[in-house]
């Protein structure tokens, strides 16, 4: 009662001085008018009454207000859900069919149309980071969490408990496998990587798409493994590849004879190649499938946006836990990512947690200055990234250059971009000619500082850059240019323990001789360039991946300035900026590609090394390139697009989506057309001088 | 807009008389010595508290609501998970430890593959492809999960979860396919466990997916039809194939649980038949892959729930229901034909009739003799009153009237009337507890003439369509004057009620008994699943458990009545819910119960392993062990504990601690000797001696 009559009480003071305009901005208007009315001056009794009820109104009335706001907003907000659920789920399509025209029938739908039906069993192989992984037992922190998602779903427990969730994440730094007590486990089914967060999709379109023809669970199957292991260490652990092995048996089996078709997205294709080796491999090392297995049992390998040589972010990944989001990120806010101000060393944590995953070496740019060019050439130079934007009569700012004298311009009268210098410190070194990067480091001089980095302070928070010497830390950065070949180097001299496990699964050359037989060691068996395709003559390999986005290329670091010894010593360095035709911007060079993947990467092999019958394709397996133009999604409604190219969005391409339906229902890479190049990927393939 | 001018013109006399009321009151205490221009300050007041005081009101309301249920929500996330745990340590003492915790300090550890094969009804199912009406459902569960479609659009569900009647697969135009993965049948309802449980001791000592297989399945087709469809027995033999491979050999433990045992009996046959009807797998691929099949609940000989199910879409709770508030579940009165529907629908799913008794005669017993009959249903309570002379007195005294009253009535052992289980369905009270001799007595009434009027009435039934509508009446009047139906009787009585369904069900299924098993007609995978006319598989060291409940009375026989006419829909038999009585078998709602896990009696789930399959027999002529653990009922003691840890009721078994216990023990390499062999707490072994059938 009490409470009630001073929310009136409120409201009439509020009434004598003005009047209303409706109900929602009450709340604020009588307290100003409140306000108002205590400035004036009434009658005595007036004004001791008055003062009775403005106690009493500020007793109750910020209670009762705010109760009051909540009980609006709650009403309004269930209004709103009733309606919105009372909308039919058609609606946002309807309105979006009047703003952009029909929509096209989803490829699905129109090839079913055209007749086409399922026919060969399809295998999903999911991609790094996009799979779910469950925990199966923990540490007491963990309680409740049995069989729950630590990765991709809703990540709930993340914010919840960050520090345990960060310890059931990280794998052992010597072994590369589960902590003692700890087991998170790839979770299994088409769920473990159909969305990746709530309405985030991964694979869903496709399945969907996929089901239109006829597909379900008895002819799809995802395969889902560990992403954070060594290949062959899912199968040590998990048996991911014998389980791979015997499902993709028993669906040709159950099909009718029919082949599969294998789609691995992103790494997938990497962790695919390893099990067309193991597969066929004898059995201790290998799963013992015989010669012709991969003959017998796969159609086709469509690479959807594979990494097959690496990709540059992943080097920075392991080097300085960086890439060009977390770098412009600093460069705007320099403070957010520093310890000082939350205590709490995010990138730290993230270099611990990411260094621990095995499977990010996998992606370490492969193929040394063969592939990736060196300091003075590499294969994309020449391309401008900004070429759709840059008119041609943009030359003026390439003269103004013209006077740092040792600058090479290119063909489009910008300065060269350096692609070749993977990691440069500082801006110089990626930017001038060789000869004067040359010039200037018989310049520069030591100093010596033989201190540990590490003394101890730096919490749990370790990184194996606490155990270098200061003097290290100046020795690398006074390189001035790494160059592919010397980024594992680089990699050993800075987290050792990373890379002896890294030497030990992953190769990263070029093999001169195939026939050696170390390469029939599984460490090589993901890189295609040392390893042979599968004698599967009638095998078709794709690759399709997206195009017209820039991609990270190389990267120009600095030492960081910080004197924290617990920071992070190397960092990107986002004041680099320039005209280059990289696009050079915050200290990243750009290059053609889907946004991760440079084309070059996920279209090479397909274009030259495989192409007919080469040292690589003994067998003379069929490759085709194709690539899809990037195209925005026109408006908010469209979602993420129907015929986006960039890395995860691709997945729900029309286009791509289109090709992978036919030569699922049956289609060879000829029927649906055979190459189809956009990029400059002929001519930075003619550049690259690999034997073939 | 309007509300405000009118509360301008009129003032105090608008709104809520209640309100302005108290208005008045509260500002005539304030305002002692009011002054003229007060007054009217007054009168604008009133009118601006009328105006706001009731929205305002609501809000202030709700706002006080929303407060305090984000204050409760807070708090509750805030307290630790373990509090509940806590407070129920505090009640009982401290709970023990779950078994796989205990196993694993006793140094039990993962050895052999598990497989687990879920039951009828338990199994999610998604959806595929659909009908307009199912938009946006795509992948989206139709069945387990939280079924929150059901509610939101139950005729376009209903449509989807329906077969075909004549071919008993997909209407065209819709798929819906089972989940897989161990979520398939994890959970059937958020909270209500099936498999959960067991899967997490599993993990607990070490196992993980790579050793742990859900074999889910469309339990609505037959079990050949998931093959043909879905290839699923393909699927699980090579995924068995792939764990035994990939554990060292280990052969895999399999876990069946209520029709799943039905399942695997087929998938045993399956297997080792060759191609074009089975899997191909070779005459010892059994014996080279299973170690055990540890059959939990198993409804080997069929569940006397399944019949009154297909005959009238009722099962003792529907009856119940129905003797409580008639009106609730009959067409009038909501417009919609629950039942009807319920019937429809069930009537295209085939793997229900997979549970329709089995064996006939021979196993379930005649109108005169059934092999539980001395069983007292009631026999625990008495017991534990401590049977003075008193009680034994009055307990002799009852039946004696009843006995006076209608003097054919049998009594047995315990002093009150036999119940006559093996009547399994019986039209009236009397057909059901009268003396055999007296109910041949008994004359017939005179038929009534002929009417040649069918039950359909053509469109009112609107789209509920029963194979009862093309019945004619007299054929149903034909069906109640027999009164008495055996389990022999029931298949015949299906197939005069409902042609299509049986049909379908004589393709696939046999009800019989076989006499001589070599008889090629038995190499048809219609008697696969029938452990009366299949052998098992020729391994010698595979175990056979039946693990299953026992203490809950569990229905085994219905007494029916024609149920009275409201509109040509309605389905023509009811059970007699009236039908109560003190006999032996706790006669109640027109059911007699006999002892058993709530839904499969005893006789059903360990009768197999008692004696069909017990040493070297024709049905097991490896000579396979076969060992039976019954547990005990024990309902949860308080709320804390949830649905207990020692129950033994059909799904909640799936959580009882001793039963896991045995499991974990076996999976971890345990023989079931070691396990202590059988263990037996109701009268099995004497019900199984009654039964003769040659072995």
């Amino acid at each position: 009662m009490i409470r009630r009559r001073g929310s009136r009480q409120v409201e009439e003071e509020a009434k004598t001085t003005g009047e209303r305009v409706d109900h929602e901005s009450k709340l604020k208007e009588s307290d100003t008018d409140d306000a108002k009315s205590n400035e004036q001056p009434p009658q005595q009794q007036q004004q001791k009454k008055q003062n009775k009820k403005k106690s009493k109104g500020a007793r109750w009335g910020c209670i009762d207000s705010c109760c009051w706001f909540v009980g609006c907003v709650c009403v309004i907000w269930w209004f709103l859900t009733v309606l919105y659920n009372a909308m039919p789920s058609a609606l946002p399509q309807f309105v979006m069919q009047k703003i952009t025209g029909p929509l096209p029938d989803p490829p699905g739908v129109k090839l079913r149309k055209e007749g086409l039906f399922a026919k060969h069993p399809v295998v999903f192989v999911p991609g790094i980071v996009t799979g779910g992984l469950e925990l199966w037992e923990g540490k007491p922190c963990a309680d409740g969490l049995f069989r729950k998602r630590l990765w991709g779903g809703t990540f709930g427990e993340i914010y919840k408990r960050p520090k345990c969730w960060m310890e059931h994440m990280t794998l052992d730094n010597e072994t590369g496998l589960d902590p003692e007590g700890i087991r998170v486990r790839p979770v299994s089914g088409l769920v473990a990587a159909d969305y990746f967060a709530p309405g985030y999709f991964v694979w869903a379109v496709l399945i969907e798409n996929l089901a239109q023809i006829g597909y379900e669970e008895k002819n799809m199957h995802m395969a889902a493994y560990d992403w954070r292991l060594t290949f062959q260490n899912t199968e040590e652990r998990d048996k991911s590849l014998s389980r791979l092995k015997s499902t993709i048996e028993a669906m040709v089996q159950t099909s009718g004879g029919n082949k599969v078709v294998v789609i691995p997205h992103s790494m997938g294709s990497l962790y695919f190649l390893h099990f067309l080796k193991w597969v066929e491999a004898p059995a201790p090392m290998g799963g013992g499938g015989g010669p012709d297995w991969c003959s017998r049992h796969i159609k086709a390998t469509m690479n959807i946006a594979g990494p097959l040589l690496g990709v540059p972010k992943a080097f920075a990944g392991l080097f300085s836990a960086e890439a060009k989001d977390i770098a412009v990120a600093r460069a705007i806010a320099p403070g957010v990512l520093d310890n000082d101000i939350f205590g709490l060393q995010t990138l730290q944590y993230m270099m611990r947690v990411t260094r621990t995953w095995d499977a990010c070496m996998s992606m370490i740019p492969k193929g040394g200055n063969t592939i990736w060019g060196d300091a003075d050439w590499s294969p994309e130079e020449g391309h401008a990234c900004s070429k759709s934007k840059l008119a041609p009569d943009d030359r003026q700012g390439s003269a103004k250059i013209k006077q740092e004298s040792p600058v090479d311009i290119g063909p489009h009268g910008k300065p060269y971009a350096h692609y070749g210098r993977m990691v440069a410190f500082g801006k110089e070194a990626a930017v001038l000619s060789h000869s004067a990067v040359l010039e200037k480091r018989k310049g520069s001089t030591k100093v010596a500082n033989g201190e540990l980095r590490s003394n101890g302070s730096c919490g749990d928070v370790w990184t194996e850059y606490h155990e270098l010497h200061w003097d290290d830390v100046e020795d690398i950065a006074s390189r001035d240019i790494y160059c592919a070949e010397d980024l594992v180097g680089l990699l050993r001299r800075v987290a050792p323990k990373l890379m002896i496990r890294g030497e030990e699964n992953w190769g990263f050359g070029v093999a001169d001789n195939l026939d050696d037989p170390k390469y029939k060691h599984f460490r090589h068996w993901s890189n295609p360039l040392e390893t042979l395709l599968p004698n599967a003559p009638d095998m078709e390999i794709f690759c399709l991946y997206g195009m017209g986005i820039p991609t990270e290329r190389s990267y120009i670091y600095k030492v960081s300035p910080s004197t924290d010894s617990c920071n992070i010593p190397f960092r990107i360095d986002t004041s680099a900026d320039g005209d280059s035709e990289g696009c050079l911007k915050g200290g990243v060079q750009f290059v053609d590609g889907d946004e991760t993947v440079p084309a070059l990467s996920a279209g090479y092999m397909c274009y030259k090394p495989w192409k007919g019958k080469t040292r690589f394709n003994p067998a003379n397996s069929s490759s085709y390139v194709r690539e899809y133009n990037h195209a925005p999604p026109a408006n908010l409604l469209e979602g993420r697009g129907t015929q986006s190219g960039s890395h995860v969005d691709i997945m729900g391409n029309f286009a791509l989506i289109e090709d992978i339906l036919r030569v699922a229902s049956g289609w060879s890479g000829e029927e649906i057309g055979g190459d189809r190049i956009y990029s400059d990927l002929p001519i930075w393939s003619e550049r690259i001088k690999l034997v073939l | 807009m309007k509300q405000r001018k009118v509360s301008k013109d009129s003032g105090a006399d608008f709104g809520n008389p209640q309100l302005s009321d108290r208005s008045k009151n509260s500002s005539d205490t304030d305002e002692h010595d009011s002054k003229p221009h007060h007054q009217q300050k007054k009168r604008r007041k009133k009118s601006k508290v009328t105006r706001w005081s009731c929205i305002d009101t609501c809000c202030w309301f709700i706002g006080c609501v929303c407060v305090l249920s984000f204050v409760l929500a807070v708090l509750y996330h805030a307290i630790p998970e373990s509090v509940p745990q806590f407070v129920a340590e505090k009640i009982n003492g401290p709970l023990p430890d779950p078994p796989g915790t205990m196993l694993r300090k006793e140094g039990l550890l993962a050895k052999h593959p598990v497989v687990f094969v879920p039951g009828i009804v338990t199994g999610g199912l998604e959806m595929w492809e659909g009908k307009p009406c199912a938009h946006g459902l795509f992948r989206k569960r139709l069945w387990g999960g939280s079924f929150g479609k059901i509610y939101t659009r139950p005729k376009c569900w209903m449509e989807h979860i329906m077969m075909d009647n004549e071919t008993g697969l997909d209407p065209e135009g819709i798929r819906v396919r089972p989940v897989s993965g161990l979520v398939a049948a994890d959970y059937f309802a958020p909270g209500y466990f099936v498999w959960a449980v067991l899967i997490e001791n599993l993990a607990s000592i070490g196992y993980e997916e790579k050793n742990m297989y859900m074999a889910s399945y469309d339990w609505r087709l037959t079990f050949q039809n998931t093959e043909v469809r879905d290839a699923s027995l393909s699927r699980i033999k090579s995924t068995i194939e792939s764990m035994v491979q990939t554990n060292h050999g280990n052969k895999v433990v399999v876990i069946p649980h209520s029709m799943g045992s039905l399942f695997f009996l087929h998938f045993l046959k399956w297997v080792e038949a060759a191609p074009p009807m089975g899997g191909g797998g070779g005459p010892d691929w059994c014996a080279r892959h299973i170690r055990a099949v540890m059959n939990i609940a198993g409804t080997f000989l069929g569940v006397p729930k399944a019949f009154p199910g297909l005959f009238s879409a009722e099962a003792k709770d529907i009856a119940v229901a129905r003797a409580i508030a008639p009106e609730i579940l009959s067409s009038d009165v909501f417009g919609f034909q629950t039942l009807q529907y319920i019937m429809r629908v069930t009537r295209s799913w085939d793997a229900c009739m997979s549970m329709v008794p089995k064996g006939g005669d021979a196993i379930w017993g005649n109108a005169s003799w059934s092999p539980e009959e001395g069983y007292d249903c009631s026999q625990k309570r008495s017991s534990t009153e401590n049977m003075t002379e008193d009680t034994i007195a009055s307990a002799n005294s009852v039946p004696q009237e009843c006995a006076d009253d209608d003097s054919a009535v049998v009594k047995g052992v315990h002093g009150k009337p036999v119940a006559h289980y093996g009547r399994m369905v019986a039209f009236g009270k009397e057909a059901a507890v009268l003396d055999y001799s007296a109910l041949h007595k008994k004359e017939t009434p005179p038929k009534t003439p002929p009417s040649n009027r069918t039950m359909n009435s053509s469109a009112s039934c609107g789209d509920v369509w029963t194979e009862y509508q093309e019945m004619e009446w007299d054929n149903i009047e034909d069906i109640a004057s027999r009164e008495v139906y055996t389990a022999g009787d029931l298949v015949e009585l299906l197939r005069r009620v409902a042609p299509k369904l049986m049909a379908r069900a004589e393709e696939n299924w046999g009800f019989g008994l076989a006499d001589d098993l070599s008889d090629p007609k038995y190499q048809h995978f219609r008697h696969w699943s029938n452990p009366l006319e299949t052998m098992l598989p020729n391994a010698p060291e595979l175990e056979m458990y039946c693990l299953y409940g026992v203490g809950i009375p569990t229905e085994r026989s219905y007494i029916y009545k024609i149920s009275p006419p409201t509109d040509s829909c309605y389905i023509p038999f009811r059970i007699d819910g009236n039908a109560k009585g003190d006999s032996e078998g706790c006669l109640k709602g027109g059911v007699q119960f006999v002892d058993g896990d709530e839904t499969v009696p005893v006789l059903s789930s360990g009768f197999a392993c008692a004696k069909l399959w017990h040493g070297k027999t024709r049905f097991n002529p490896a000579g396979s062990p076969t060992f039976i653990k019954e547990y005990n009922h024990s309902p949860p003691a308080n709320f804390f504990e949830g649905r207990g840890t020692e129950s033994g009721s059909h799904v909640d078994i799936m959580g009882n601690f001793a039963l896991i216990e045995d499991i974990l023990r076996v999976a971890a390499g345990q023989t079931g000797d070691q396990l202590g062999g059988n263990r037996i707490h109701s009268d099995l072994l004497n019900w199984s001696e009654r039964i003769k059938i040659k072995l």
